[in-house]
């Protein structure tokens, strides 16, 4: 039985292919090759966003979103308006109890001892003796019926009051043009705000909750209360409060949320 | 003199469509996101495969780095739009007659796509309705994100919860548009085509009534 030859078109060539082709146009073969892959890695890009890959956590497209980030903040310090108010409400809307939050669950919330706390004082602040809750209660009290808007976007209205923290400022003779007031908290969270909204009328040293003492999940025996700013920027059992020109960071903002979060 | 006559779709207009579609996708799927961390309808969780930025934070980031390029790109193109008279030209005038006779064709499934230079009365509602929706869109977006220091805006839609829910139908209403722009788009693939070669040349707009450009070198051209 004759074995078929292995090439039966007569369209194939006997000599192998030409490769003088190939040789003449190296350089635009190259060309097309960088082109398609060019294209291929946009399109895998474009899938991956699509399907919610964890592209953002590629450190150059980390980089890129952190800086937007820090361009918000300064959208957002230049489009604060430090006279306006923040709408106020009537005591018939105030929800009781406030809503919890925390970085844990409200079970893990650990009491501070009122008898034993103390608020220490650091940074560019002239008085740093540090303040008892007796102390702080001789402080003039205001209130604020304001709403609290979380970055996640829920929100309620709450009846704050204690000392307002320009007030408080002004009293340890802080250094009212430095950039930053940073605050430590009981349960190792930590946070700053821009001066501008710590100078701000509604930004308060909150001590009560309906006008009886914040119960302890939500900060006894002290907290901030800005109306201006997103949930999270409001630290619970502060423990310290530091003035400072060097940026401070805060527990969630060194994980990603943006710095100045106002509202 | 006679102008020379230009793409259906001029170069520009192709960038800022493009980057539009990228930075829409950006803002609906990084929305989704912020959206399944505190939910308006119990029912209705996005599953995290068809959002982007994995946690909470990097969905954050995303929505306010793509909301400048979305923003500043519909301003380039509202002024474009405005300035070269091409609203004028392929959106108006839409007349209910016409819009009734082509919703019947196309129930009917006999709308016409011979001519893609032209808009027929639904596509310039559509058109014309997704811009506005997109720019309530916008403002929504800047209400719940500065709810203070634009509270005037914040109230125009009902406080900071109906503002939400505001932005969260314009959403819906966006998708949808997209789901029908991209099917019809498909069933005449050279829409897709001129979007991204330009098209076929039409001439520029002689009278300044607003006549509608037509196809250069065909029987009708003047």
């Amino acid at each position: 039985m004759p074995i078929r030859s292995p090439s039966p078109s007569s369209f194939r060539p006997k000599t192998g292919v030409d490769q003088s082709v190939l040789e003449n146009n190296r350089e635009l073969l190259a060309d097309i090759g960088r082109r398609n892959i060019l294209r291929g890695s946009l399109s895998l890009g474009a899938l991956a966003m699509l399907t919610g890959c964890d592209v953002t956590s590629d450190s150059a497209v980390q980089s890129v979103l952190r800086r937007v980030s820090s361009f918000n903040d300064r959208f957002q310090e230049f489009m604060f308006r430090p006279n306006h108010l923040a709408p106020t409400y009537s005591e018939a809307e105030v929800v009781k109890p406030p809503r919890f939050n925390a970085y844990y669950d409200v079970n893990d919330v650990a009491p501070v001892d009122g008898a034993t706390w103390k608020l220490e004082l650091a940074g560019r602040i002239a008085d740093k003796a540090p303040w008892t809750v007796q102390r702080f209660m001789q402080l003039p009290e205001q209130e604020w019926i304001i709403r609290h808007i979380c970055v996640e976007g829920w929100d309620y209205i709450g009846q704050w009051s204690g000392v307002n923290l320009r007030t408080f400022l002004e009293t340890v003779g802080a250094d009212l043009k430095a950039k930053y007031v940073a605050f430590k908290c009981a349960d190792d969270y930590s946070g700053s705000i821009d001066m501008a909204t710590a100078l701000h009328a509604q930004t308060i040293l909150a001590t009560k909750y309906a006008r009886q003492p914040i119960t302890d999940p939500y900060g006894f025996p002290l907290r901030l209360r800005t109306a201006t700013k997103l949930g999270f920027k409001n630290p619970k059992w502060i423990t310290a409060i530091e003035v400072t020109n060097t940026y401070p960071g805060g527990y969630w903002e060194d994980r990603g949320f943006n710095w100045f979060a106002g509202l | 003199m006679r102008m020379r006559s230009k793409p259906l779709h001029p170069w520009p207009l192709r960038v800022m469509h493009w980057i539009n579609a990228l930075a829409m996708l950006l803002m609906i799927g990084s929305g989704w996101k912020i959206y399944n961390d505190e939910v308006l309808f119990g029912w209705l969780h996005f599953p995290d495969w068809i959002t982007i930025g994995g946690e909470a934070q990097g969905a954050l980031q995303w929505h306010f780095f793509a909301m400048w390029v979305l923003m500043l790109n519909g301003l380039a193109y509202l002024a474009y739009g405005f300035a070269t008279g091409r609203f004028r030209r392929k959106f108006l005038p839409i007349r209910v007659t016409e819009f009734v006779a082509d919703v019947r064709d196309a129930l009917a499934l006999r709308l016409s796509h011979a001519d893609i230079t032209h808009y027929n009365a639904v596509q310039k509602l559509l058109y014309t309705g997704i811009i506005l929706v997109i720019v309530v869109q916008v403002l929504s977006g800047w209400a719940i994100w500065k709810p203070v220091q634009l509270s005037e805006l914040v109230t125009l839609f009902g406080g900071f919860q109906g503002g939400r829910l505001v932005h969260f139908l314009g959403m819906a209403a966006i998708v949808g548009f997209l789901v029908v722009h991209v099917a019809l788009a498909l069933i005449v693939p050279k829409t897709i085509g001129a979007m991204i070669t330009g098209g076929p040349k039409v001439d520029p707009p002689i009278d300044p009534d607003g006549q509608a450009p037509v196809i250069a070198n065909s029987p009708t051209a003047p």
